[in-house]
């Protein structure tokens, strides 16, 4: 194991970049109400940019269809547009580059490192797939959109624009629930909306790449900072085919690009075919 | 030939004990979040939903709480309902004491919707129904008691001469003057209530869900 000897810059690039887009996005939503200057109206369920380009949370028009079963045409425009884009970019670059919930779940992660607390409850992935389940089955036999009455992401986001009520109970409370009770407990283990948006992610065309696996020194740095470790090991074992990280569940986050001291992670285009090691690399190995 | 039974039945009683495990976590959070559900669906008789606002039901499925109608309307009748109250967080609603409805031709709020919530079949405010007015204070209302000549909810409507007529009542030699609504005309905007002189409006807007305007005549 060796240091990650990059600059500050380098070994946080992807991180900054990320926190940059989080907080662009929230002034973007925040500068209407506060200042006056109306970019985007609405919040993250669903809002009209430049009072031209509507966007719709495609999660929520599924729900709202499977309730009323009529379809409505301004909804399913803004789903379309929100789900090709995310096709094209991530499913899960919801989750790391947009969703206000992410910042207190990094920070909690953070905060378990700092606190060193290595407990953890076991929550099975799976369980994911039951809460999907469940929000739409509920909104399909109610007729009403049950999953909004606790979902996390579109109620922080709303309290920011249209004020916070108790919403403060509810951030607090995924704050304490990823800190002492589950490691990434929240996003990698119950959200639903992330578990619908790796959905799509599993289509997306930007990937991360192990594209210089050769050169892994086996740190584990990418493992330890990735919030869904598992994705990982597929693209950096020597014997597998692909060098890409090709799970849904992949953020796209970009932290073990910039964590990994040996250069070995980079943003790809998936139908690009694998550049070879360079011989510096090589030579680097063999010493 | 034994190991292998035992293996399949080892088998077996996973996979029985996942399906069971995972049906309990699905019927216990159906249980948990339709029963918050259902206690969402109440909702204090003093907020109103929006002009063409489907029913209350429907409404609960299509409306997906994004506040674009809130936006768009000119004088910040609506407002988002809060986490932490037991009506559903994020619907828009407004309180006609405090903000009544001030029926834009153009209706933005509807335009504003992108779901449908707000049906935007609704081409003449005046066939809005967001509620209907009530005298629920027949012994507060001054006109009605007699102690003064009140007529500030007929002036205040806007459906003028239609909505809400000040009709003469006589009992003994006694002559006072009633508000009566017209459930025809009445687009339950709130001008009554919020202009009403009473401490604690006489005549209050009730929502569509409560008061019912259609006469169901099954029963006779």
């Amino acid at each position: 194991m060796h240091q990650n000897n990059h600059s500050l810059w380098r070994k946080n690039k992807w991180l900054i970049l990320r926190r940059i887009t989080q907080s662009a996005i929230l002034i973007a939503f925040l500068i209407g109400p506060w200042f006056g200057i109306w970019w985007v109206k609405g919040n993250l369920a669903s809002n009209v940019w430049f009072n031209t380009l509507p966007l719709t949370d495609p999660l929520l028009a599924i729900q709202s269809f499977l309730a009323l079963e009529t379809i409505n045409n301004a909804a399913v425009l803004g789903a379309a547009l929100v789900t090709s884009f995310y096709c094209l970019v991530g499913g899960r670059v919801f989750c790391s580059w947009v969703c206000p919930v992410n910042i207190i779940t990094d920070i909690a992660f953070k905060c378990r490192q700092y606190l060193n607390i290595r407990g953890t409850l076991t929550l099975k992935p799976s369980n994911r797939i039951w809460l999907l389940l469940t929000i739409l089955t509920l909104a399909s036999f109610s007729g009403t959109l049950v999953w909004e009455l606790i979902n996390p992401v579109t109620i922080i986001h709303r309290a920011f624009i249209f004020g916070f009520g108790l919403t403060w109970i509810l951030v607090i409370s995924i704050f304490l629930f990823d800190t002492f009770i589950s490691r990434r407990g929240w996003c990698s283990h119950l959200c639903p909306v992330g578990f619908f948006y790796s959905l799509i992610g599993n289509f997306s065309i930007i990937r991360i790449s192990a594209h210089a696996r050769e050169d892994c020194s086996n740190c584990g740095d990418c493992f330890t900072s990735c919030p869904e470790p598992q994705v990982i090991k597929p693209a950096l074992s020597i014997n597998s085919e692909t060098r890409l990280i090709l799970a849904g569940d992949c953020t796209n986050c970009g932290r073990c690009i910039d964590v990994c001291p040996d250069n070995v992670f980079r943003f790809q285009n998936r139908y690009k075919k694998p550049g070879k090691p360079t011989d510096k690399c090589a030579t680097d190995r063999s010493l | 030939m034994k190991i292998h039974k035992r293996l399949q039945s080892d088998n077996r009683r996973k996979f029985v004990k996942t399906i069971v495990k995972g049906a309990a976590t699905f019927s216990l959070m159906n249980l948990l979040l339709g029963g918050y559900a259902k206690i969402a669906q109440s909702r204090p008789t003093s907020e109103l939903r929006p002009p063409g606002a489907i029913s209350e039901n429907d409404f609960l499925g299509a409306c997906v709480r994004c506040g674009l109608c809130v936006r768009d309307c000119p004088y910040d009748t609506l407002k988002l309902t809060p986490f932490g109250t037991f009506s559903s967080p994020g619907t828009p609603y407004f309180i006609a004491r405090e903000i009544p409805c001030e029926m834009c031709e153009d209706i933005p709020c509807v335009a504003a919707c992108p779901t449908g919530a707000l049906d935007s079949l609704l081409d003449d405010i005046e066939d809005a129904r967001m509620g209907l007015a009530v005298v629920t204070g027949t012994d507060t209302c001054v006109s009605m008691n007699g102690s003064a000549h009140c007529e500030a909810c007929y002036i205040a409507c806007p459906v003028k001469d239609k909505a809400i007529n000040m009709i003469m009542k006589q009992d003994n030699g006694n002559i006072t003057w009633e508000p009566t609504v017209d459930y025809k005309h009445c687009t339950g905007c709130g001008k009554c209530e919020k202009d009403c002189v009473v401490p604690d409006a006489a005549i209050k807007v009730l929502p569509t869900n409560i008061i019912k305007r259609k006469v169901n005549y099954d029963y006779l």
